[in-house]
């Protein structure tokens, strides 16, 4: 099992830590023909305006909604919970618009209000460390959108089939719980393939 | 739930690798900057050339500059404090900027002194130009480091100075024995246990970004061939002919440094880069690097 980590901007190393930890290989993806390579991937935290700029310039919009299509698994984290939403409140255009939610960016206030807590997350038996950094939050979720965790009442963590996202950094800490629970999403996708 | 944590800190930094950082002047800079994939603006009254040719005391920007951005861009806004002025930084935190650079692009507040930056919710960047002064400033909670650079010069030859000793410092530090570290850390002046960390990891324990004469994309992209996890560009894009085309080509050629057909393509039809100074030319007093203790 191969997975990448989109290498555009952004923590992509941290990442690359937490997918071998889980057991998986884990590589850097910078264009679109190494899609063909990876079974799963995870679009990290860094700048959603950047990111997402870039994404457009090299093609990789269409490549990863077809990637979607094919039913492989994509993680997005923080800025990449961003790229995955169908709608982002306040903006007019989406990025990959794989997820049915809304989210809205920097919802938690400026970097001074930024902070870490014990989050409870359905499938993770014991709270994770959330490291929130100028995060967005997922403000509503529309059909097949399941909540896996909720931080004063609003919606951090959640999955629709194939794609997982989350406000917080589970990259930064040496827990690599969440991601082992994606390595298991991509495990079961090839099975299911096969 | 805490704010303000080293990992809250230092997090912010690296959601900043593989970006670009710009200095803006005012509200239509910032928007281009944005438009054109900066991952965060540095908020000044004059970048660091304008404070070359203006001379005097260069200080904190007015705070209406600095909101003025805030309110037009959704990326971090990151504001200088001149070195040692604990009251600059208090301000800027008291503003809602997203980082603060302790910078030496400022004239000095303190000649002793830097800030204790331990005592601030938002974190810092400072410059360096060798391990020992990286280290010091992360002891006093830096959560960022850049070189240093020569900053306004748009000439690259002390930023790459600065990360390739550094790095190579680095690894000395890496091969050394345990009992030799004691000696090197009186030596460089800097706390055992920061000295352990990097002897243990090899690397920093906060990003390391290139600053200080950056004003080509292939400038750019040396730096990050030379191990910097990302780049500051201060007079380089808005000093140029056509900021908003250079602000683009950095951008890419920073996220594919080793890409050289896609850095000779943005590269095309720039225009004139910002003027050079030639780094022989300053006086000791103009120069910036030697700023910070």
């Amino acid at each position: 099992m191969k997975i990448g980590v989109l290498a555009l901007q952004g923590a992509v190393a941290e990442h690359i830590r937490s997918l071998q930890l889980a057991g998986a290989e884990a590589v850097t993806v910078k264009r679109v023909e190494q899609l063909e390579e990876i079974d799963g991937i995870v679009i990290p935290g860094g700048e959603s305006t950047t990111i997402g700029k870039l994404m457009r310039q090299y093609g990789f919009i269409e490549a990863l909604q077809q990637f979607s299509a094919q039913g492989k698994p994509l993680f997005g984290t923080c800025a990449g919970l961003i790229v995955l939403a169908e709608r982002i409140a306040g903006h007019d255009q989406a990025h990959l618009s794989l997820m049915n939610m809304t989210v809205s960016r920097n919802a938690f206030g400026r970097q001074r209000e930024s902070f870490e807590t014990d989050l409870d997350v359905k499938g993770i038996d014991e709270p994770i460390r959330a490291v929130f950094i100028r995060a967005p939050l997922i403000q509503d979720v529309g059909e097949g959108v399941e909540v896996l965790s909720v931080y004063h009442d609003e919606i951090v963590t959640a999955r629709q089939g194939h794609l997982l996202a989350c406000s917080f950094h589970p990259e930064l800490t040496d827990d690599y719980r969440l991601h082992q629970y994606f390595v298991d999403m991509v495990a079961q996708s090839l099975a299911t393939a096969q | 739930m805490e704010t303000g944590t080293s990992r809250v800190k230092r997090g912010m930094a690296e959601m900043q690798k593989g970006g670009v950082i710009m200095d803006v002047m005012n509200a239509e800079q910032a928007k281009v900057a944005e438009a054109a994939g900066a991952t965060a603006v540095m908020a000044l009254e004059r970048v660091p050339s304008d404070i070359r040719a203006a001379g005097g005391v260069a200080r904190m920007a007015d705070p209406t500059i600095v909101e003025e951005v805030m309110k037009v861009v959704s990326i971090p806004v990151m504001a200088k404090a001149r070195i040692g002025h604990y009251v600059e930084a208090k301000v800027l935190e008291s503003l809602g900027v997203d980082y603060l650079d302790e910078s030496e692009v400022l004239t000095p507040a303190d000649e002793v002194f830097h800030i204790d930056k331990h005592d601030f919710t938002v974190p810092f960047v400072c410059g360096a130009k060798d391990l020992g002064e990286a280290l010091r400033r992360i002891g006093e909670g830096a959560s960022m480091i850049r070189t240093k650079g020569e900053p306004g010069t748009g000439n690259i030859v002390e930023a790459v100075r600065h990360m390739r000793h550094i790095n190579s410092q680095i690894r000395k530090v890496q091969n050394m024995s345990k009992d030799e570290l004691y000696a090197e850390a009186k030596n460089l002046g800097v706390a055992y246990d920061l000295l352990i960390g990097v002897h243990e990891n090899g690397k920093l324990p906060v990003v390391n970004f290139a600053a200080g004469g950056v004003a080509t994309p292939a400038d750019a992209a040396l730096m990050m061939h030379l191990g910097a996890d990302g780049v500051f560009v201060g007079s380089g894009i808005f000093k140029s002919d056509s900021p908003e085309k250079f602000a683009r080509a950095i951008v890419e050629a920073t996220t594919h440094y080793n890409d050289y057909k896609l850095i000779a393509e943005v590269s095309k039809n720039l225009g004139a880069p910002m003027k050079g100074i030639e780094i022989s030319k300053l006086t000791p007093g103009e120069r910036m690097q030697d700023r910070g203790w």
